[in-house]
């Protein structure tokens, strides 16, 4: 979550006081990320000072009662953000990914124990977000959205390792051909 | 005590050089109003261990035990009787009869067991109106949407005094909206006091469940353990707070 761009988003509806902002920000992740007032002014001189916001009396020092405007060039930064899409294009280096390539090289390892390690922590992690889902009377949309990405994501791991574990199965029984390592690396690089 | 008991489940399909092994030894224990979630790769024994636990199949070995009573000393009857009235399914391709409307599906197990028709259809319709679903109770399945047709299937299967649902991949081709709804709906059945066993590969309809556990080529590998408050999972997240 940029936090620059969050108070860009806020500004966009209207003028707005420091706390004012902390206070929606933090509504609008459901409460799951927290924000202390210093980031929030820090974060708006920064604007300010790049002309993306402006205050009401641009000579007094930053407080709260204090009122933010957010300018044209802050509306079009905001603009270009919201339809610029993360950049994507490298694999993170994720941890679970090289515990089960690392289990692969240990002799004596079983590389499903070690997915089935893995994939039974995710789902005890989904379990406890789900609950949060149950009782819907709780469940404001901006939190619903929050709960929801993350159940998606821990979801897209339990599947990776679904398929790893099919992948390895199968593998063990077919005669071994090509070391993958080479060949992935190759399709990498000639698809940059 | 538990509702239902799977002990030392076994089910093998052939004999000799070709028998293949569906369940080896499986125990599983589901008490009243708690969700159970199966979860395994295709092939790994998921439906064969519900449609044993539901009677529907003999186990080659082991015994399955309902509310006390052991299937292998029940009489073809009394099987019978006991998934008319206190076994549940729901299938992932609903299996409602396309000839009968909606409350007429939700009715139909009720009086098979002989409860007349009158009230057969006033528990019907009482059940679809728990489920929301009361307005939908003259149409017929072609005229209902997907996840429409799956809620009334779990109409026709809690309705009555049934104790007992059986679920095999409930939200089969259903969008996540609707698997949530269908997931909800077995839950509040389980708050009232009944037993449920869903097998799914879904980890997030999983994720609805008490406890989950893993089938791996017929045998049971592991199981979650009861998961700590959801409290304390916001409040682990909320520690490293936001990235500027």
């Amino acid at each position: 979550m940029s936090v620059r761009h969050a108070l860009l988003a806020f500004l966009s509806e209207g003028p707005k006081y420091g706390l004012q902002l902390r206070q929606e920000f933090e509504e609008s992740t459901g409460a799951v990320w927290p924000l202390n007032v210093g980031q929030v002014y820090t974060t708006l001189q920064r604007l300010e000072r790049d002309e993306l916001i402006e205050s009401d009396d641009r000579g007094e020092e930053v407080g709260p009662q204090k009122v933010f405007l957010i300018t044209e060039a802050g509306r079009n930064e905001l603009d270009t953000w919201l339809n610029t899409p993360p950049d994507m294009t490298e694999p993170p280096r994720d941890e679970l990914v090289i515990k089960v390539l690392a289990a692969l090289r240990v002799p004596g390892v079983s590389v499903h124990g070690v997915i089935q390690v893995h994939r039974r922590y995710l789902v005890e992690l989904m379990q406890q977000w789900t609950r949060l889902k149950e009782d819907e009377a709780d469940f404001d949309l901006a939190f619903a959205l929050v709960v929801d990405a993350e159940l998606f994501r821990l979801d897209s791991l339990v599947r990776w390792l679904d398929t790893a574990d099919g992948r390895l199965k199968r593998a063990a029984l077919e005669a071994p051909s090509a070391k993958p390592g080479p060949l992935i690396r190759r399709r990498l690089v000639a698809r940059r | 005590m538990s509702y239902l008991e799977l002990r030392q489940v076994s089910k093998s399909y052939g004999a000799g050089a070709g028998e293949v092994l569906a369940l080896s030894v499986v125990n599983l224990a589901v008490e009243r109003g708690s969700l159970v979630a199966v979860m395994g790769p295709s092939g790994s024994g998921k439906s064969t261990l519900l449609t044993i636990a539901g009677s529907l199949e003999q186990p080659t070995g082991g015994e399955v035990v309902i509310d006390g009573d052991a299937l292998s000393s029940m009489s073809r009857n009394d099987k019978a009787r006991l998934r008319r009235r206190t076994v549940g399914y729901v299938f992932q391709d609903f299996n409602l009869l396309a000839g009968l409307t909606a409350a007429e599906n939700v009715s139909l197990p009720l009086e098979l067991d002989g409860v007349s028709a009158k009230k057969a259809h006033l528990a019907g319709m009482a059940t679809l109106e728990e489920l929301g679903l009361s307005d939908r109770a003259s149409h017929f399945p072609d005229e209902l949407s997907g996840g429409e047709r799956q809620r009334v299937a779990i109409a026709r299967a809690i309705v009555g005094e049934r104790s007992l649902l059986l679920a095999d991949e409930p939200s089969g081709a259903l969008d996540s909206s609707n698997g949530e709804a269908v997931m909800r709906m077995i839950l509040a059945a389980c708050k009232r006091g009944m037993a449920a066993v869903v097998v799914t590969h879904d980890a997030q309809l999983a994720s609805w469940a008490d406890r989950v556990v893993f089938l791996r080529d017929g045998r049971i590998v592991d199981q979650t353990v009861p998961p700590p408050t959801p409290e304390s999972l916001v409040a682990a997240l909320s520690e490293p707070g936001p990235r500027q």
